[in-house]
């Protein structure tokens, strides 16, 4: 075992207990605030994948932003300080199961491929992630189109929810 | 601005003023009728321009003032209209313009503008008065007409239909203009919708008026099909056309053609003009306010139907059967309207016979030639017997004040029995009246009465008509001896009733329409004098006769002068006037007039006739044979055959096939397996949107598990 | 070094536990958080697959990007509709906000 690996088994373990409670917790501020180390785990992963960019935005957009607004909307939709009754409801057995069963599925497709145990391979020499990341975003060649809609989508959500949640009296 | 630019203008300014009134102006009566004296006012203009233009034109009956655009397409042609001033055109224009603006004028004084509204005026009835308090104490004065703004706007649009009419260069504009103005008779005359008696007149006046236009759209539709066109010069200058249409005995009863079109258009003439048989309705049509009496039936509205005839002559005079029948009715209606006039005692009802008198003497004049003679008195008559209209109004305002001065409304302020005396209360009035009087009964020399009646008995005796000469001299006669009688009990004497006592000068508004058309009365005759009349010949060049003359081809020879019909019609006059004076002078009650004849009076009769020949068969026809017989017995008993028959046959489809097979078995039926399969799929639209991801998800994994193991042979 | 199948499994684990969050957590925000969690998962696979696959293509972290917005989108669109359910029909309870059935 390398250190990358345990690096990796700790991170990853942190990570999947933090969405475990995240998913279970009964108090929805406690849910979100685990939202946030799940999400802080991811960013660690990214940052074991080289992708420091990824990393970053990770940090600032999700945990930043997106952690952040789920906080306002939960202290926004509570009618007590703590939820009353069960969080869960009553199938949670039959959505366990199904994603148990989705877990497996998943896994034994992946069991029987050939790229499975593919080893990170070297980065080349001189080779910059981020540079490449922002040549490819606004390149013609290759993906300003895609960066253009998604920032018409944002401005769409934008708009659509200040409509949908504006105070109509 | 050329002069047929001008003339295409004239008849807008009524109209624009009629839409201008109903649609924006309509609240307010000083806005209405400042609308409608004004376009009376700027058409009266344009025509005044347009017919001195005319008048200083050399050779005008030759080179008219026309124009006409593309209006229709007719196949392979176009129906073109436009306007024409010919000769004839401007004088008929120039009367035209003058009466309709002193009747827009008058109109203003006669619906009392400026009084104060009444005390329990209704719409659709005259008004009754208005109390006002003035220096302590309370009396009644004329109120405001409720409908003053509507009466504007009705008449502009008569004016409108009148303009459209005279200046009109075919026979369907003409048309047009004449049927707007029907229309426009018939709601002036039922303006006053609240009396019933005014109701029935206006549905009589167009009833009867309409049973003419059918036979003058008839004629109108033969012509067309014959000549291809409608347009007056293009018809009478078709010499090969007229050829054809003069061919003797083409049609039935053995008239030509040309014969049988001037016949169908002459019945028109008889609906418009009131002669006899189609009369009737004229007396009645007094129901109206007084300036509609004036305008539609004395100067404008009947003198189109003379105007009509006139200019369809040419086509008139190529069949002498056709003369005439037009001779013997208006001599006929001419001397049958002035027996009835005498013993009639209502001051409009004398001057409606009296017009209908009048017109037959104009188509006498067409039926025996005198072209020119006819418009000749067509124009003097609308003058002077506009100003007698407007006189018998302004009359009865004042008797309507005397009215209701003294508050009692028994008392008729139309009937002639009722006054006396006026000339003192009302100069103005009585003045204007006599002038109009005597120029209705062609008094010598200075009326223009003369000189147009004149004119026609002059033509009659010079070409050799003698028993029309002899009518219409008796009826000349009459025409004095009623006119002088009116005057006699309206204005002279001494009041028989305190209302006449109280009567009271019309405002200047009705008074001024009446000074300016008694200097027409008198003065327009000068224009027309014979040239080898004795003495006054050659004073003056005869220049209507040689201005209107000239609208034909051929001049008409103005007739020889001869003694005997200067003679007979000073005689009749003079004679007529003075035996009227003399007799009722002295009669001051209706049952001392020896003319109250019981045949006269009714009429002859004509309406009671007319009930009993059209209407009460007609009511008969439709109440009893065609209601009861036809409908309800015939047709509906066989209509009842159906009924069961077509009742058996449904019902046993209905309860035999219809309910079992196709209700119950093909439409319950599919409507039942779509209710249950609704109802049974129903719980799974839960609207529980986890449900919905889990019920998603099962699939998935089901399908997926399927795919695996199948298609991978997992 | 970590073979590219543990970022796999791990990654499939979290969408897991994100869809499990999904389906059964009755409170609608609750609900959003387990949607975050299964992107995140999506996100992890996109970034180990550039790493793994040809590292010049940047398709991978792009998509990861656009993820990212989408993810903000409907973040924003989907609280924006709870807060204004809860407005509403004062619940936030996803088996109570049932008015699309029928």
């Amino acid at each position: 075992m390398t250190i990358a690996q345990i690096i990796f088994l700790v991170v990853a373990g942190a990570t999947l207990g933090s969405a475990f409670m995240v998913v279970t917790s009964r108090n929805l501020i406690h849910a979100a605030l685990w939202l946030v180390a799940t999400l802080f785990g991811v960013a660690v992963q990214y940052a074991l994948l080289n992708a420091g960019f990824l990393a970053v935005v990770q940090v600032v957009v999700y945990i930043g932003a997106i952690a952040i607004l789920f906080i306002f909307a939960v202290m926004l939709t509570r009618k007590e300080i703590r939820d009353q009754g069960p969080q869960l409801n009553s199938s949670w057995w039959l959505s366990a199961t199904l994603s148990v069963v989705t877990f497996g599925g998943l896994v034994g497709m992946l069991w029987g491929w050939k790229d499975m145990a593919h080893t990170v391979p070297d980065i080349p020499p001189g080779f910059d992630s981020i540079s490449a990341l922002g040549d490819a975003l606004v390149s013609p060649d290759a993906f300003v189109l895609p960066f253009e809609v998604a920032s018409i989508l944002l401005l769409a959500a934008l708009v659509g929810a200040v409509y949908v949640a504006f105070n109509r009296k | 601005m050329t002069t047929e630019t001008l003339i295409w203008l004239i008849p807008l300014p009524p109209a624009l003023a009629f839409f201008l009134i109903v649609l924006f102006t309509n609240k307010s009566k000083a806005l209405s009728h400042s609308v409608g004296v004004g376009a009376a006012i700027l058409s009266f203009l344009g025509s005044m321009v347009v017919f001195f233009r005319a008048v200083s034109v050399e050779h005008l009956g030759e080179h008219p003032f026309e124009s006409s655009i593309p209006w229709m397409p007719t196949g392979d042609t176009w129906f073109n209209i436009g306007v024409l001033i010919d000769p004839l055109g401007a004088a008929v224009l120039f009367f035209v313009s003058i009466t309709i603006f002193m009747i827009f004028l008058y109109s203003v004084g006669y619906h009392n503008f400026g009084q104060p509204a009444g005390d329990h005026d209704r719409k659709g009835l005259p008004p009754h008065g208005a109390t006002v308090e003035e220096h302590g104490h309370k009396h009644v004065v004329p109120s405001v007409e409720p409908m003053y703004s509507r009466f504007f706007a009705f008449l502009g649009l008569f004016a409108f239909g009148m303009y459209t009419l005279v200046v009109s260069d075919n026979l369907l504009t003409m048309f047009v203009g004449w049927e707007i103005m029907g229309l426009c008779s018939y709601l002036l005359i039922g303006f006053w919708y609240g009396k019933p008696s005014a109701r029935a007149a206006a549905i009589k006046a167009f009833m009867t008026t309409r049973i003419g236009d059918v036979f003058m759209l008839l004629g109108i539709g033969l012509l067309y099909s014959v000549a291809g066109t409608l347009n007056f010069r293009e018809i009478f200058g078709n010499e090969e056309l007229m050829h054809t249409l003069a061919v003797p005995g083409a049609t039935l009863f053995g008239l030509s053609l040309a014969g049988l079109i001037a016949l169908l258009l002459f019945i028109g003439t008889v609906g418009k003009s009131a002669q006899w048989p189609l009369h009737v309705w004229l007396p009645d049509a007094m129901e109206g306010p007084t300036p509609v009496s004036a305008m539609i039936h004395a100067a404008t509205m009947v003198s189109a139907g003379v105007h009509a005839v006139i200019r369809m002559f040419p086509l008139l005079s190529l069949d002498h059967n056709t003369m005439g029948v037009v001779a013997f009715i208006g001599t006929f209606t001419a001397i049958f309207a002035a027996t009835i006039a005498v013993a009639q005692n209502d001051i409009k009802r004398v001057l409606a016979y009296s017009t209908i008198s009048q017109l037959g003497f104009m188509i006498a004049a067409l039926g025996i030639g005198a072209y020119v003679a006819a418009a000749f008195h067509l124009i003097t008559h609308a003058f002077f017997k506009a100003l007698l209209f407007l006189g018998s109004g302004s009359v009865i305002h004042g008797m309507e004040h005397g009215v209701l001065h003294t508050g009692n409304h028994s008392v008729d302020p139309q009937d002639m029995f009722n006054m006396g005396g006026l000339r003192n209360k009302m100069p103005i009035t009585f003045w204007t009246f006599v002038i109009g009087g005597f120029a209705l009964s062609g008094f010598p020399l200075i009326t223009a009465g003369f000189w147009s009646k004149d004119e026609i008995l002059a033509d009659a005796w010079g070409h050799g008509h003698l028993v029309v000469f002899l009518t219409l001299a008796l009826a000349a006669f009459m025409t004095a001896f009623y006119t002088m009688r009116q005057i006699t009990l309206t204005f002279l004497g001494e009041p028989r009733t305190k209302e006449a006592e109280h009567a009271q000068e019309t405002p200047w508004t009705m008074t001024v329409p009446l000074m300016v058309l008694s200097i027409f009365a008198v003065g327009y005759g000068w224009v027309g004098i014979p040239e080898d009349f004795p003495v006054l010949g050659g004073l003056v060049p005869n220049w209507f006769h040689d201005f209107v003359g000239h609208t034909l081809h051929e001049v008409p020879e103005a007739v020889e002068f001869s003694w005997a019909p200067l003679l007979t019609s000073l005689g009749v006059a003079l004679g007529g006037l003075f035996l009227g004076w003399f007799y009722y002078r002295n009669v001051n009650s209706a049952k001392e007039d020896f003319f109250q004849i019981a045949l006269l009076k009714n009429k002859y009769y004509f309406d009671e006739a007319y009930d009993f020949v059209f209407v009460k068969p007609a009511i008969w026809l439709s109440e009893v044979f065609t209601y009861q017989w036809m409908d309800k017995g015939a047709i509906d008993g066989f209509l009842h055959i159906f009924g069961p028959t077509t009742g058996g046959i449904g019902g046993f489809i209905r309860n035999y096939i219809d309910l079992p097979v196709i209700n119950k078995f093909i439409g319950d039926g599919s409507a039942d397996v779509v209710q249950w399969v609704g109802r049974s799929l129903r719980p799974i639209q839960s609207g529980r949107i986890q449900q919905y991801m889990m019920l998603s998800l099962v699939v998935l994994v089901v399908i997926g598990g399927a795919l695996l193991y199948f298609l991978l042979g997992l | 070094m970590v073979p590219l199948s543990w970022y796999l499994i791990f990654a499939a684990g979290l969408f897991s536990l994100g869809l499990f969050g999904v389906l059964a957590r009755r409170n609608a925000v609750a609900i959003l958080l387990g949607v975050e969690l299964m992107l995140n998962a999506v996100n992890i696979n996109l970034a180990a697959f550039w790493r793994y696959g040809t590292i010049t293509n940047m398709a991978g972290q792009v998509f990861a990007i656009i993820v990212f917005a989408v993810a903000a989108a409907e973040v924003a669109v989907g609280l924006a509709l709870v807060i204004s359910v809860y407005r509403r029909h004062n619940t936030v309870v996803a088996d109570e906000i049932d008015m699309l059935k029928w």
